[in-house]
């Protein structure tokens, strides 16, 4: 008896930490999208009363539009890149037998751990030699570079849960390995595929770091307009722009859980048709 | 389904300096039915993957009716494979899944729909075309990879322990069915198993396995009446062992000495010479169990019996013998018969016939 109630206890107190932890990340978000809505000219909480004038404000000003403009420009480009190429290398990699393949893996995973300040410099140095600072492409493939190894994370995970069988088999009944690979390999690793994309969108989209150095006030993605912004006079649009950036992120993340949901419930069982 | 005629020449496959498969030579005939026995590791699946195409031989020649497979890469060999894990593809349908060798071959939607149809008819799956594998019992996740196997018409199938993960009743009814199937077709079947009463059964003939060399090929009744070496006489089925030396050899006939023993046997193919140690194998069945006797004669062992085994039809006696071996016989249970009690003297006798002199070679 006391066993059970003492489970009790710890269910309740675990949900409690739950909801603190919940509130306490949730909480500073929050307070920013309720002030987008107020009718005050300064940050101020809880707002004095409601409007939509930041929003109008935001879209009204060349410079937060362009900067939108500018990273989606450069989120879409990246995110296509990253997956293409993080894809193809995470393939390769799972299925290599030649030497020197571990170092090449983890050498496209660098980015991810070398501190980001560090992955700045050098690209602005590099970029500043073949004059890509201050271009869409030079941000693409800087972005690309970051993003890359969450899309090779996710697909080698889902390469290693293909049994190399499968293709084997698939070659016994007449498929060419580049069929096989189509038809099953792919099929079976898109999943893992999608996921590092929304993730390398979701990575491009928020970035900052790298995007300050080789940004110029004519290219500039919406992240360092931002950095400017509140540098300078603050007012409230600069929370709607943070709405707006955090309602793509969690839009994208969504997509991810709604991929998510649909291969484990594949996987469970049940009658699909 | 035609009956392909495979052929291996002197195959032999190498990892780095391990040699898996050493020399192998067989011929099969059109629709045979031939097993690789053998335990884990002796090169049995390591041939079939070969035959497959998904390994290349490190030297040697496979055939199959008559023409060279090894230029041929496993997609344009037209060999039908059930592998030990089914491997069917999880995101396909079982009909789609079946259909997938069809459409390699581009053949016509119709004809695909017909021919996935009879072929999921074949393996009593009809229904279940629009099932996921995962959706599916192991034994009929089986009959999936056999369907699907066998709808393009291969020249010839091979099997990789295609029962080894189902439950023993399973196990026996697949193995019927597998026979069915194979007379029904006349497809020519390699098959690969460590189980050896399932070799016994389903094979029309039998190649023995052990450290990469065949050891013995013949029918089934050969090999477990006829062994060709200590090995196969203690793989296939169960023998009792005596160590003796090799007195002389006389018309298929021999006699052997070994401690306290006087053994007359037949004398085995890999018998070497007149004289030297060898080693007698018996079949348990073969002995028989006695009072004991007076004095040591011809093939009798005297020892104590430390065990009996009740089997329903019949028992099995573990004696032991002065030497500290034990020796196993199987009699038919007789209603009514006194079994002599634990611990008693007995005496174990069989008839030189029954008894078979082989190479003592390490095994």
């Amino acid at each position: 008896m006391t066993g059970l109630r003492s489970d009790r206890v710890w269910a309740g107190l675990r949900a409690a930490i739950c909801v603190l932890v919940a509130i306490y990340m949730i909480a500073p978000m929050i307070v920013v999208v309720v002030i987008s809505f107020s009718a005050a000219a300064f940050l101020h909480f809880p707002p004095p009363g409601l409007s939509l004038q930041w929003y109008r404000r935001l879209f009204a000003t060349p410079e937060w539009t362009s900067a939108l403009l500018t990273s989606v420009e450069v989120t879409l480009p990246t995110g296509l890149l990253a997956t293409v190429l993080g894809s193809a290398a995470a393939v390769g990699l799972a299925r290599a037998t030649f030497p020197g393949a571990a170092l090449i893996g983890a050498l496209l995973m660098a980015p991810m751990v070398v501190p980001v300040i560090i992955v700045a410099a050098a690209v602005y140095t590099l970029f500043q030699s073949w004059d890509l600072n201050g271009t869409l492409l030079g941000l693409i493939l800087a972005h690309t570079l970051l993003t890359l190894p969450y899309v090779m994370a996710n697909v080698r995970s889902a390469m290693e849960t293909v049994d190399r069988q499968l293709e084997n088999a698939a070659l016994t009944l007449g498929a060419t390995p580049w069929r096989s690979f189509w038809r099953i390999t792919f099929r079976l690793i898109l999943p893992g595929i999608l996921s590092g994309l929304l993730f390398a969108l979701v990575v491009s989209f928020d970035e900052l770091v790298v995007s300050l150095f080789i940004s110029t006030p004519e290219v500039r993605p919406v992240t360092v307009q931002m950095w400017s912004d509140v540098r300078g006079a603050v007012d409230p649009t600069i929370s709607a722009i943070a709405t707006v950036l955090f309602s793509v992120s969690l839009l994208l993340l969504l997509a991810d859980s709604v991929f998510r949901r649909r291969r484990g419930s594949d996987a469970a069982g049940g009658l699909v048709p | 389904m035609s009956a392909g005629i495979l052929e291996l020449r002197r195959l032999c496959k190498s990892y780095g300096a391990v040699q898996a498969v050493t020399d192998v030579s067989l011929t099969m005939a059109g629709g045979e039915f031939l097993t690789l026995l053998g335990p884990s590791g002796s090169g049995k699946t390591t041939t079939l993957t070969m035959i497959a195409g998904l390994a290349q031989p490190s030297s040697g020649g496979i055939l199959l009716d008559g023409q060279p497979l090894d230029p041929l890469p496993p997609y344009r060999r037209d060999i039908g494979v059930v592998f030990q894990n089914y491997a069917l593809f999880p995101h396909m349908t079982v009909a789609r899944n079946v259909a997938f060798p069809l459409e390699m071959r581009h053949a016509p939607r119709a004809e695909i729909g017909r021919r996935v149809g009879r072929a999921l008819e074949q393996v009593g799956l009809a229904a279940f075309g629009g099932r996921y594998p995962r959706q599916l019992s192991g034994g009929q996740q089986q009959r999936v990879a056999l369907a699907r196997a066998m709808v393009f018409e291969p020249r010839i199938l091979l099997m990789d322990e295609p029962l080894g993960a189902l439950d023993r009743k399973l196990r026996e009814q697949m193995q019927v069915e597998i026979m069915r199937l194979h007379r029904e077709l006349r497809v020519s079947i390699v098959y690969v198993t460590h189980d050896q009463e399932e070799a016994l059964m389903m094979s029309d003939r039998i190649a023995v396995f052990n450290r990469g060399r065949i050891e013995q090929l013949g029918e089934p009744h050969a090999l477990y009446d006829q062994p060709a070496t200590a090995f196969v006489a203690g793989f296939l089925g169960e023998s009792n062992f005596f160590r003796a030396r090799l007195l002389e050899t006389l018309g298929g006939e021999c006699r052997l000495n070994g401690s306290d023993l006087h053994l007359r046997a037949r004398a085995g193919a890999d018998l070497p010479g007149s004289s030297g140690s060898a080693v007698v194998a018996v079949r348990p069945e073969r002995m028989r169990l006695l009072a004991p006797g007076a004095a040591p004669s011809e093939n009798t062992v005297q020892g104590t019996l430390t065990d009996v085994i009740y089997l329903g039809r019949s028992n099995k006696y573990i004696v032991r013998l002065a030497t500290g071996q034990e020796v196993t016989a199987v009699e038919q249970a007789v209603a009514g018969r006194q079994t002599p009690s634990l611990g008693a003297a007995v005496q174990l006798a069989w008839q030189a016939s029954d008894a078979i002199a082989l190479a003592d070679t390490p095994s």
